[in-house]
């Protein structure tokens, strides 16, 4: 039962995690909380919807549902933030709200405002014994894709001349300028990487939920947004850490609350929330920001 | 090489360039000497393409490069080490030197220049795998122009290079310039310290409030009575 909790618990935090880390990279290189990253799963969500439909085997949808949350990150940084370059934040974070609502609507009345099921294969949905404990196939790919891509995510960022350029915009956007490093490379990256982790989260989301809808981002990105405000706005390993906490937290929760204060659950996770950012205002793990002239 | 002609820069409506006129020949220094808020850092942001100019014009080699965007200036030989060093903080020294010539040069080319970079500031060597945020001021200095000299620029434009050191780190970075040119680099100097900046330039413009208040060879400037008087307290 509680290794089951710590399972489920971390592939929860794992799915934050993504989230969380895909919202971090872009604030941390424009300075845009991008309110209609949960469209990006959205969006993931249907094309993986789609392709099944069309008879396209798992595998491959599962790449075009992926591809498809990059490319639409690419287009909306392209098509709606772009053309704001150098507006002040407030505006950039209006434009994303009116690009999540466009969306939305856009998917209630294109598709359908009902969920739309997604068959998983019977093997996804099965789990392992070990001796009298029983654990989820569906949370451990969770847990283990979530692991893959922040290893992916690490060495990208380490490893790469634009992982490298990255780190450093984050710091001083203007010297990489000065370096001759374009910045347009660099912002469509950091888009095309949280599109990347948007896709791969909602993967993990629809397989242990089965289904999709026009709203399924707004719940698990608003907690990544938390989760990136407590690890400490823009901070990558922060984001990692505040995912991976609020995912325990609330199975902890989930498990030990009496039925009659369940409905609490958010309230009592929102008010941690608060009380964390009283003692660490800057979040767990702050970004390391330089002057941003 | 470079000459910029009636430069006005605002942010604003702050007016922080009016008009100012600078030439560099290929192989010189420059001084550029003013007050506190004259205008020196915003001149040289407006050569290299970090503010665009309200009026006025910036040609490089023959070229009109007025407006251009950072990066595209930088990849036609400009490099600016800006005030305050702006070292990548959480980047190791070698990231920091190796950024500065990720898109100038070819992975081979690039470790060739870094070893001559380690080589021209060999304190540098012993921090290639420390994060440039724990080296000391004078270090983050001489990597904040070790780090622009790996695009292996033309012209080197270095604003303040002696800000917040102590006399003995000073007096090797003044040596370092001096032999930077002495290879053949051309550099734009802007240095509160006006004494050291007329000994080691050609040529120096003084500006104040935004204008050129003065301009003309080194030796004549530092010998006239204005300089004397406001610049180097005689
Ligand atoms: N980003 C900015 N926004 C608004 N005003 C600015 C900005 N940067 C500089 N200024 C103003 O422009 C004027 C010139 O500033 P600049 O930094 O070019 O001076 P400076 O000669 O380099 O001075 P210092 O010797 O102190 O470095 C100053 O009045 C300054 O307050
Ligand atoms: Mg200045």
């Amino acid at each position: 039962m509680l290794v089951q909790q710590i399972v489920n618990a971390i592939s929860l935090g794992g799915v934050y995690a993504l989230l969380a880390l895909g919202l971090a990279i872009v604030f941390s290189i424009v300075g845009l909380i991008n309110f209609a990253h949960g469209e990006l799963m959205t969006i993931a969500g249907y094309c993986l919807l789609g392709a099944l439909l069309m008879g396209v085997p798992l595998a491959v949808a599962v790449v075009v549902a992926v591809a498809s949350a990059a490319i639409a990150a690419v287009l909306m940084e392209q098509i709606a933030f772009k053309p704001m370059r150098g507006a002040s934040v407030t505006s950039l974070l209006i434009t994303s709200f009116a690009v999540s609502s466009l969306l939305k609507v856009l998917f209630q009345n294109g598709i359908s405002a009902r969920p739309q099921p997604i068959a998983m294969p019977s093997w996804m949905t099965g789990a392992f014994q070990f001796g009298h404990v029983s654990i989820g196939v569906g949370p451990l790919l969770s847990i283990a894709g979530s692991a893959l891509a922040l290893i992916a995510l690490e060495l990208f960022l380490r490893r790469t001349v634009m992982g490298t350029a990255m780190r450093a915009a984050a710091e001083d956007f203007n010297v990489v300028r000065l370096m001759g490093i374009p910045a347009g490379r660099i912002i469509a990256t950091a888009f095309l990487l949280s599109g990347l982790l948007a896709g791969l989260a909602s993967l993990l989301w629809i397989a242990q939920r089965a289904s999709v809808d026009p709203l399924m981002g707004f719940t698990p990105v608003l907690k990544a947004f938390i989760a990136t405000v407590v690890g400490g706005l823009g901070s990558l390993p922060g984001a990692v850490v505040g995912g991976l906490l609020l995912g325990v937290i609330e199975v902890a929760l989930q498990s030990a609350l009496p039925p009659d204060v369940a409905p609490y659950r958010d309230a009592i996770v929102l008010s941690g929330v608060i009380l964390v950012l009283l003692f660490r205002p800057d979040g767990v793990i702050p970004a390391a920001r330089a002057q941003r002239s | 090489m470079l000459s910029v002609r009636s430069l006005q820069v605002r942010y604003g409506e702050v007016e922080a360039v009016r008009c100012v006129d600078l030439t560099v020949g290929r192989g010189e220094i420059v001084a550029l000497v003013g007050a506190n808020g004259a205008g020196k850092s915003t001149t040289l942001a407006a050569i290299s393409g970090l503010v665009r100019p309200a009026g006025g014009s910036v040609t490089f080699q023959g070229e009109d490069v007025t407006g251009l965007a950072p990066e595209l200036i930088a990849r036609r030989g400009v490099a600016l080490t800006p005030e305050g060093r702006r070292v990548f903080a959480s980047l190791t020294t070698a990231e920091n030197l190796m950024l500065g010539g990720a898109v100038h040069l070819g992975r081979a080319a690039l470790k060739e220049r870094e070893a001559e970079m380690l080589d021209l500031f060999p304190i540098l060597r012993r921090y290639h795998r420390i994060k440039a945020g724990n080296l000391s001021g004078g270090e983050q200095q001489m990597l904040a122009i070790a780090r622009s000299l790996m695009s292996k620029p033309k012209l080197l434009l270095l604003d303040e290079p002696s800000l917040g050191l102590a006399p003995q780190i000073i007096d090797k970075v003044f040596d370092l310039i001096a032999d930077l040119r002495r290879s053949g680099l051309t550099i734009l100097l802007v240095e509160q310290n006006v004494a050291l900046a007329l000994e080691i330039a050609d040529s120096a413009v003084v500006i104040a409030n935004g204008n050129v208040a003065l301009s003309g060879s080194a030796a004549e400037l530092a010998t006239s009575d204005l300089v004397r008087q406001a610049y180097l307290g005689i």
